[in-house]
């Protein structure tokens, strides 16, 4: 319990994956919500890597979180002019009203 | 080793309030607030744990670019008036699968870090790596080397992700006059001179 290891950092990502995923499940109003639950996902996917980088002493790990920042970045970029796309057509960005391919 | 521990607690116990929040809080900007809170417990995370390079792009691009990117949009969309509630208005059947699915995500991923058997050294934090060469130094020994393509690729997934957001919300705004070189080029006297006869003091009407 004192001495923190691997599993910690794991369980923390754990938790976070989870509240992420939870967070894209419930939410039923806001399409920006979902987009930082997607954040928060790639986040716990991040301290994976880089626990497992530390731990395990092998630098490559970083390397691949560096190239998962660079993927979320663009993702949050094109998602937002998407989100702002919609609303300029639209006027709302609420999840109920987004049902055009009735899915 | 209990300096690490108390620091690993206290942070993580942040991250973990501060992402509940983040889907959790009644409006959108508490949300992107609490989500910029993560983004900086989780960086000093990173940080303590030996990783400081990645740990200061989180902080930089993250809450710097990204997050600051969701509070623009949020600002600019105006949704203030659409809090986000879970379980009033239209009963939605959503909720009971999403709950299912989340706890089920939650319990795997706990069964495969409990139940996992871990080399030796592996285990504790006394085997984290002391070397006399800098993260970002081991990092660009490594990027710039092996890793050069990806690291190319990268920059063009970011160069496309721009292109894409600029050509998304680019708009022809109407009413606005511009210059256009094509049309003042390609004139010619014959159209842009008119010579018009003018009878004495009464002078001349140009209607166009």
């Amino acid at each position: 319990m004192i001495e923190i290891g691997l599993g910690h950092y794991l369980s923390l990502g754990a938790i976070i994956f989870f509240l992420g995923v939870i967070g894209i499940f419930l939410n039923r109003k806001n399409v920006i919500v979902i987009l930082m639950s997607i954040e928060l996902i790639l986040l716990a996917v991040n301290i994976n890597l880089i626990s497992f980088s530390i731990f395990s002493g092998d630098i490559v790990g970083q390397i691949f979180t560096m190239l998962i920042l660079t993927v979320a970045a663009a993702e949050a970029a094109i998602g937002l002019a998407i989100i702002v796309v919609y609303y300029r057509n639209r006027g709302s960005i609420r999840v109920e009203d987004i049902h055009g391919m009735k899915g | 080793m209990i300096i690490h521990s108390i620091f690993f607690y206290f942070f993580s116990v942040i991250a973990i309030f501060s992402s509940l929040m983040v889907i959790t809080s009644r409006s959108t900007i508490n949300s992107v607030f609490f989500l910029i809170l993560d983004f900086i417990s989780v960086g000093c995370l990173f940080i303590m744990v030996g990783a400081e390079f990645l740990g200061m792009i989180l902080l930089i691009v993250y809450v710097g670019a990204v997050a600051v990117l969701f509070l623009f949009v949020v600002m600019m969309l105006n949704v203030a008036e659409q809090k986000q509630s879970w379980f009033i208005g239209k009963k939605s059947t959503h909720i009971p699968t999403g709950l299912i699915v989340s706890v089920l995500i939650l319990l795997e991923l706990l069964v495969v870090v409990g139940g996992w058997k871990y080399k030796e050294n592996v285990m504790s934090s006394s085997s984290l790596i002391i070397s006399e060469t800098s993260n970002t130094h081991q990092l660009g020994l490594v990027m710039y080397t092996d890793y050069i393509l990806y690291f190319q690729l990268a920059g063009i997934v970011l160069l496309l992700a721009m292109i894409g957001a600029i050509l998304l919300t680019f708009r022809e705004r109407v009413g606005v006059k511009k210059q256009s070189y094509i049309n003042q080029i390609s004139r010619n006297p014959s159209t842009a001179v008119e010579l018009v006869e003018t009878k004495s003091n009464q002078g001349v009407k140009i209607d166009d």
